[in-house]
């Protein structure tokens, strides 16, 4: 028996939902980062259930690009992470309300 | 068979979602992500992607969980002040919830309506997701977003030597009177 092209698409939802609740409900810097790695994921696995469903490879490149840029964002995430810290020792969200009016 | 094998992975990866968003300390989200990590690449491997479930194990598994890992070491060992932050209020999380619930309601109704249960999987051609067609299309279809994507990776390169670097001297005592300036504005508060 096949796994159906919806079981994986739901699975994927579901661990979008979760990475967002990360966003929204975590106030650790690191956390949330991880949560936007989790979203990004799920995506991942949307694009190559619809590359198997549809026999089409550009899913699959689709994938690969994603992977490119979560490095890149990543990189460049925890860099300003560590800068934050430098210069505000926190790595709490909420603290970071310079530009609060 | 393989709907075991998509039982295992799907619950594996589920409980490590929930572990990356519940888990009070950050080293501990890591571990989950690892598992989450792994248990898609297996997923990724029944879905004909041999390519990207290696590439997720060797990219994300292997350099950008590292990463993680390394900065959680550098924020956090010599700062056990950095306690576990609070939980959210509770009014702020049953909202968080309620609406993360009914988003996923909304596409679960679209996905069975459009997708139902069957859809036979259509065949595809010997060597599909293997590393020689990505390639291919990759230097044909796609060559001009795969350059894109090195200039890309360059830039976030410097960009995190620039921003990762130890300040200069001047530098780091003007952002020191300016925390100082901040600590005091939030003790008035």
């Amino acid at each position: 028996m096949t796994v159906p092209p919806s079981a994986y698409v739901l699975l994927s939802i579901l661990l979008f939902v979760l990475g967002g609740l990360g966003v929204l409900l975590r106030r650790t810097a690191l956390i949330v980062f991880m949560s936007i790695e989790l979203m990004l994921n799920s995506v991942n696995l949307a694009f190559l259930s619809f590359a198997r469903m549809h026999g089409d490879l550009s899913g699959q490149l689709v994938v690969f690009f994603v992977l490119v840029i979560a490095a890149v964002e990543v990189v460049v995430g925890l860099a300003m992470l560590i800068a934050l810290f430098r210069t505000h020792r926190a790595v709490d969200v909420d603290e970071m309300d310079l530009l609060r009016g | 068979m393989e709907s075991v094998l998509f039982v295992v992975a799907a619950a594996l990866s589920l409980a490590g979602g929930v572990g990356v968003v519940a888990a009070r300390a950050p080293v501990h989200s890591a571990l989950s992500l690892l598992v989450v990590l792994v248990s898609l690449a297996v997923l990724y491997l029944t879905l004909l992607a041999e390519f990207v479930a290696v590439l997720q194990v060797i990219v994300y598994a292997g350099a950008i969980l590292v990463l993680f890992l390394f900065v959680i070491m550098l924020l956090h060992a010599h700062n056990p002040d950095l306690r576990p932050s609070p939980g959210p209020g509770r009014l702020h999380g049953a909202v968080a919830i309620a609406s993360g619930g009914a988003l996923v309601a909304l596409v679960a109704f679209a996905v069975l309506r459009e997708l139902g249960r069957g859809t036979a999987e259509v065949p595809v051609a010997a060597g599909f997701g293997t590393a020689p067609a990505i390639g291919r299309e990759l230097l044909t279809t796609f060559v001009l977003p795969f350059e894109l994507a090195g200039v890309l990776l360059l830039v976030g390169m410097v960009a995190g030597i620039v921003l990762g670097k130890a300040p200069e001297r001047r530098v780091s005592e003007r952002t020191e009177a300016r925390r100082e300036e901040v600590l005091l504005t939030r003790g008035r508060r």
